[in-house]
């Protein structure tokens, strides 16, 4: 059981008390693979025999399909969108994340406030404006970063993936560049930045993502063993006598090769 | 950095606010026509009135999915929206916007729903400071008077029953807007508000506004500004 520890103010009305699940968060810039770790990770742990619960930006039942559609008219203005995300995330804090967490799930959230300060940065909003309105989250027990080293290998997976370029991904309203790919690879540079920026202040775990999607993967699996290792009820669905689903599902090492972008990760950022 | 507070638009922003009741919104109908009729350029904001943000307000209240963050939150998005669509445009262009509740409504409603005080005040640091922010108090009993005569049915989250205060709607009405008559209170000198006693006759109250109103206004915001939105 760990206590509960905001970043700022707490949520009103929230009782902080210890919970027994875990909160990870997989964070990364668009196009990293963060829904298809996600999604890996869930049948893993589920396998594993612990309730997950995945979330995710713009997924809330308040704000979600309004956000959706503002988007869609490319009508927001910079501090709306900041705002309109704010609220889609206590949405979803309050009620799908800490009653999960009360209740011992393992909640995986495909990216936390950490894109939202990133992106908010980046549209030139006072940076302790917003640290101040994300005071209300949670501080989760794990931050997965997964890191690409250039804007150009991001703007290669997102075209291997056969989705193209959107609007958003690429900062479009930012005016950078005039097509998508420059807009792109001039936006994503400056939230990897921001990220690298971030991963001291917020003790992020840095995963290099540029490896195949399988060794990704791997270690992703082997970082959060110990994690849920803590859990009490746990511990023994990783004895050696058991049949582990985590040595089966992490072998140390993977024959290299460029892993085919599974459905998933065609899919994935659509929404977010 | 995007924070308005400190811009100097050659603009004019008047806010009026106080409880639901307060007779502020005939104030500032009256205050609109005469500055019309003396040859501004005047727009008017509401309140709830981003066409963004209006279907999930909507749905939020219909299905009473608001927390008392959320419910801060999403007021923040539909006045942000305000600001970057409705308010700072004119501003710019050196018209006189009057506002019809501003960034004060939510301070008292939200910390009366328990949000923290402070937080409530950061979330709004991007809003642009008013000219003047008139706050029309009426005591509890006087107003509750007249929303009760007007209104048939008081609505869901106006009562605060998504509080759990009391199970009666009135009661709870009377509960959350005495927290909220609280709120303002406090904050007349945090915020220089200025003070109209919503009790006096209505030309007593408009005469006072324009007094003050009028120190503000010179000649040169007839002709700089645009003469439509």
């Amino acid at each position: 059981m760990k206590e509960m520890k905001f970043y700022g103010t707490a949520l009103p009305g929230t009782e902080i008390e210890p919970y027994p699940g875990k909160l990870i968060v997989i964070e990364g810039t668009d196009g990293v693979g963060r829904s298809t770790h996600v999604a890996l990770l869930r049948t893993w742990l589920e396998s594993a025999g612990h309730a997950v619960l995945d979330t995710g930006m713009t997924r809330s039942v308040l704000a979600g399909r309004g956000i959706k559609n503002a988007r869609t008219g490319h009508t927001l203005g910079r501090l709306t969108l900041q705002l309109y995300y704010a609220t889609d995330f206590a949405d979803r804090l309050e009620n799908q994340i800490l009653p999960a967490l009360r209740a011992g799930f393992v909640v995986l959230t495909d990216r936390y406030i950490y894109s939202a300060i990133a992106r908010g940065f980046v549209r030139g909003a006072d940076p302790e404006w917003i640290r101040r309105i994300y005071g209300i989250a949670l501080v989760p027990d794990a931050v997965f970063y997964l890191r690409m080293h250039s804007a150009e290998a991001l703007a290669r997976r997102v075209l291997a993936s056969g989705r193209g370029f959107d609007y958003w991904e690429s900062g479009m309203d930012l005016g950078l560049a005039n097509d998508y790919y420059d807009s792109f690879i001039a936006y994503q540079k400056l939230l990897l930045k921001e990220f690298d920026r971030m991963t001291g202040e917020y003790g992020f775990h840095v995963l290099d993502a540029s490896r195949p999607l399988k060794r990704t993967a791997s270690a992703l699996r082997r970082s959060i063993v110990p994690l849920i290792q803590e859990a009490a009820h746990v511990t023994e669905i990783v004895k050696p006598t058991n049949v582990s689903p985590i040595t089966r599902l992490a072998p140390v090492s993977t024959p290299a090769g460029q892993p085919q972008p599974t459905e998933e990760e065609s899919r994935e950022e659509k929404s977010a | 950095m995007i924070s308005y507070g400190y811009h100097r638009y050659p603009g004019r922003l008047f806010v009026v606010e106080g409880t639901d009741g307060s007779g502020k919104s005939t104030q500032l109908t009256l205050l609109y026509q005469w500055l019309k009729s003396e040859g501004y350029s005047v727009f008017f904001s509401e309140w709830n009135s981003s066409l963004l943000v209006k279907d999930t307000t909507r749905r939020a209240k219909k299905r009473r999915l608001f927390t008392p963050t959320t419910f801060s939150l999403l007021h923040a998005t539909d006045f942000a929206d305000r600001t970057e669509r409705d308010i700072i445009p004119p501003l710019k262009a050196g018209a006189i916007v009057l506002a019809d509740r501003y960034i004060y409504t939510a301070f008292a409603r939200d910390v009366a729903r328990g949000c923290d005080r402070a937080w409530v005040r950061d979330l709004y640091k991007f809003a642009v400071k008013p000219t003047a922010a008139f706050y029309f108090r009426a005591p509890l009993d006087v107003a509750t008077e007249r929303i009760a005569s007007a209104r048939p049915q008081l609505k869901f989250y106006e009562a605060g029953m998504d509080m759990g205060w009391s199970d009666d709607e009135e009661d709870s009405f009377k509960i959350f807007q005495g927290k909220i008559l609280d709120e303002y209170d406090s904050m007349r000198s945090e915020f220089g508000l200025t003070l109209i006693d919503a009790t006096q006759p209505i030309h007593t109250q408009q005469r006072q506004m324009r007094e003050i109103v009028g120190r503000y206004l010179r000649e040169n915001l007839k002709q700089k500004a645009v003469p439509s939105k």
